[in-house]
């Protein structure tokens, strides 16, 4: 990079407007320009490509939700060639694993943050950290078989147990079971939003966890000192310092881990048995969610049931983006130091 | 003597008679006491014998799950009990915290560990078949046994998607990553935030994306190479974001440095900048690769399904491990099942192997060198001193021959 200044103004130096800036040319060699022009250009392919992905999906939805309207948003049931058909039913569906995951998740993911980063020393510490990438990048196909095969099994007695004594709050009810009876079935409890969610939430603890253990590893030395100084035990200094501190990496974190659970497909698909009312019995068979039902139906489907779930398609893909997208925000500003006063 | 008020006096301690030799005692540094161990010990014997007593005489209580968490409940709280004795209300809070963090911490490696295992330890039967790994499917039906067939074509598929995938998306998630880095800009900063926005993208609408267009407008039919597509798109975010981090961590003074010799942008981009980045950037392509080998439902909409071997990415379905995984797991059949956990266990050992390396890699920071790579350093180094020496004692000498004439 070759910077020429031209000389300064000509002539009258004693002029009272004599004082112009200098213009300064930048002189970029050919190579140079070559290199700018072509990492430019491919900013700019990434740009258009993921605007690509939400363009296509509604150009090639606008004909269903043409059809449906904003009946889209508030019909439950998926029924294209009738036209008659919604979100309504799978986007609750999704909402709700998602929450079941998070809940799950998040104590997890703050314990396996706070031990990591005050904690562990040494091997262990920087084994957990290995271990939780490695938990990140388990594809979720083998998840799901775990869940399916395995946890499914063992959380039935669970959800049959909370059913039963917690069956009043509507959410923990479920039809068609019969406590008092030994022998009733257990399938009712099976292919839940309940244990969809906790494989879910194992699925998305390491995301959490990676940027939750970021943040508390930032917390500032001298104020973690200063509460030790001040006679705080070590849980002490991590309520009063560490934890105020982390809080927004906590939030961004856990909004990040809500993102990926709701675009979660195939550990779902693998374990609901998908249906299309509003399910709100977390712990009953039968449970919905917009990427299982693109993975359902996206084979059979005719030109406007194909339209129709490119606009699930872009309703999930919305979702994601805004979630995702404040959760980046909150996320940059904790690192920029922004909370280190609260 | 004045009366004094003694009660204001400061008393100085004995010193010890220096002449007399009192062996010094060591303190303890060691934070643990031995009551502290006790009192593990003693609420863990106590908290099993009641959960034992709940679980097998008081109530119908079952299952493992249960018997572990009323375990954990009724440890944590004859752990507070038990250090209540000796300790004020602050340490109890600071042990049940400790408690309950370890016991999650756990719970996590736990649930890893036994993720893995559990898998290996279904699909092993599978795997000491030999036919496993040099067979197609297609002569092997539902009901044959575990020696016919096998998942080499859904192996090929993976390499080939995998393969094509990266073949794009590396250079140009290396540019953007470059470009973001290199070229700062109110657009740079648009490009950075759209990218971050879509490391969430869900699989599913990368795959539906591309159904929609390749498939649905161009080819009309699925194939491999829509799959890589859809497998590339999903990546792209996810190695861009991390090998702009990775660049972000190279020192500004060495890009300084190269600047002052004089040096293009270009040339500091090729010479000081990507060498230097060299491991952050190879491990952010290594572990985007074993997220995108690891994806199944771009692969389930745009690769289709086939039991048999294909080598060409363009025409007809191509299987991949991870769908191979789902197809198998469908089928009601305890041998199509057992396979369907074999094939897991090989894309596990596949994304584990890629992990490792990435690991290696990935576990020096940017520009730091291994030991083999310093001795080459230092050599080089040596070859430089030793040819300065000689030029400089050449001159020299001939400088003085040129005054002895």
């Amino acid at each position: 990079m070759t910077i020429v200044a031209p000389s300064g103004p000509k002539g009258d130096l004693d002029g009272a407007d004599s004082d112009v800036p200098m213009a300064i040319t930048i002189n970029r060699g050919r190579q140079d320009n070559v290199f700018r022009t072509l990492a430019i250009s491919a900013g700019i392919v990434v740009l258009v490509i993921m605007g690509m992905v939400g363009v296509f999906l509604a150009l090639r939805g606008a004909q269903a939700l043409g059809v449906a309207g904003w009946g889209f948003i508030t019909t439950q049931s998926w029924e294209p060639d009738g036209g008659n058909f919604g979100i309504a039913a799978v986007l609750v569906g999704t909402l709700l694993i998602a929450l079941v995951a998070i809940c799950v998740a998040i104590p997890l993911a703050i314990g396996m943050a706070l031990f990591i980063s005050e904690y562990a020393r040494g091997w262990l510490k920087s084994t957990l950290v290995s271990l939780v990438d490695l938990m990140a990048a388990v594809p979720s196909v083998i998840y799901g078989l775990w869940g399916f095969f395995f946890l499914q099994g063992q959380m039935v007695p669970i959800a049959r147990w909370i059913s039963t004594y917690f069956g009043w709050i509507p959410l923990f009810a479920v039809d068609g079971a019969d406590p008092t009876d030994p022998l009733s079935t257990a399938t009712v409890y099976t292919s839940s939003t309940f244990i969809a969610g906790i494989v879910v939430g194992f699925m998305v603890m390491p995301i959490i966890s990676s940027v939750m253990r970021e943040v508390f590893s930032q917390a500032p030395v001298g104020e973690r000192e200063g509460a030790y100084a001040l006679g705080a035990t070590r849980w002490g200094m991590i309520r009063t310092v560490v934890l105020p501190f982390g809080r927004g990496g906590m939030i961004g974190g856990t909004m990040l881990g809500l993102g990926r659970a709701m675009g979660e497909t195939i550990a779902v698909f693998m374990i609901i048995s998908i249906v299309f009312y509003i399910q709100p019995h977390l712990l009953q068979n039968g449970a919905s969610s917009v990427s299982s039902l693109i993975a359902l139906r996206y084979g059979e489907s005719t030109a406007l049931g194909l339209s129709a779930l490119m606009a699930a398609g872009l309703a999930l893909f919305l979702l994601t983006l805004v979630v995702n997208f404040f959760a980046s925000i909150v996320v940059s500003r904790s690192r920029s130091g922004a909370s280190s006063d609260a | 003597m004045p009366s004094v008020d003694t009660t204001k006096r400061t008393v100085l301690g004995v010193r010890p008679d220096p002449s007399i030799d009192v062996p010094e005692s060591k303190v303890a540094l060691r934070k643990v006491r031995r009551s502290d161990i006790y009192s593990v010990l003693g609420s863990l014997a106590a908290s099993l014998a009641l959960t034992g007593l709940i679980f097998t005489t008081l109530t119908p209580f079952n299952g493992a799950i249960g018997f572990f968490v009323v375990w954990f409940v009724s440890f944590v709280v004859f752990y507070a009990l038990l250090t209540s004795f000796d300790e004020d209300a602050q340490a109890v809070r600071d042990r049940i915290a400790g408690v309950v963090i370890r016991t999650l911490a756990a719970i996590v490696v736990g649930v890893l560990v036994f993720v893995i295992v559990f898998t290996a330890g279904k699909g092993w039967e599978v795997l000491v078949n030999a036919n496993f790994f040099t067979q197609d499917m297609s002569d092997a039906g539902p009901l044959d046994p575990l020696i016919v067939g096998g998942i080499i074509h859904a192996v090929v598929g993976t390499l080939i998607e995998i393969a094509i995938a990266l073949a794009i998306v590396i250079p140009l998630g290396l540019a953007v990553a470059v470009y973001l880095t290199e070229i700062p800009s109110k657009f740079s900063r648009i490009v950075r935030t759209i990218v971050e926005a879509m490391t969430a993208l869900p699989s599913i609408v990368a795959g539906l994306f591309i159904y929609a267009t390749l498939i649905m407008i161009l080819t009309k039919q699925q194939s491999g190479f829509a799959a890589a597509m859809a497998i590339g798109i999903m990546m792209l975010p996810i190695i861009i974001r991390s090998a702009d981090v990775a660049l972000r961590l190279v020192p500004g003074t060495l890009k300084e440095a190269s600047y002052a010799l004089g040096s293009s942008q270009w040339s500091t981009v090729r010479y000081v900048t990507l060498p230097t980045a060299k491991s952050g950037l190879a491990t952010s392509i290594i572990l985007g690769t074993a997220r995108g080998i690891g994806e199944t439902s771009p692969v389930l909409l745009c690769a289709g399904f086939t039991a048999a071997m294909n080598w060409n990415p363009f025409e007809g379905p191509m299987i991949s491990l991870p769908l191979a995984v789902f197809e198998f797991v469908k089928s009601p059949e305890p041998t199509m099942i057992a396979r369907g956990f074999g094939t897991a266990v090989v894309l596990l050992g596949l994304v584990l192997v890629m992990f490792v390396i990435a690991r290696y890699f990935g576990g020096k920071g940017p520009g730091a060198l291994s030991k083999g790579q310093l001795k080459a350093r230092q050599r080089h180094s040596a070859r430089d001193l030793e040819r300065i020496t000689a030029a400089n004692e050449q001159s020299t000498s001939m400088s003085s021959d040129r005054k002895a004439q």
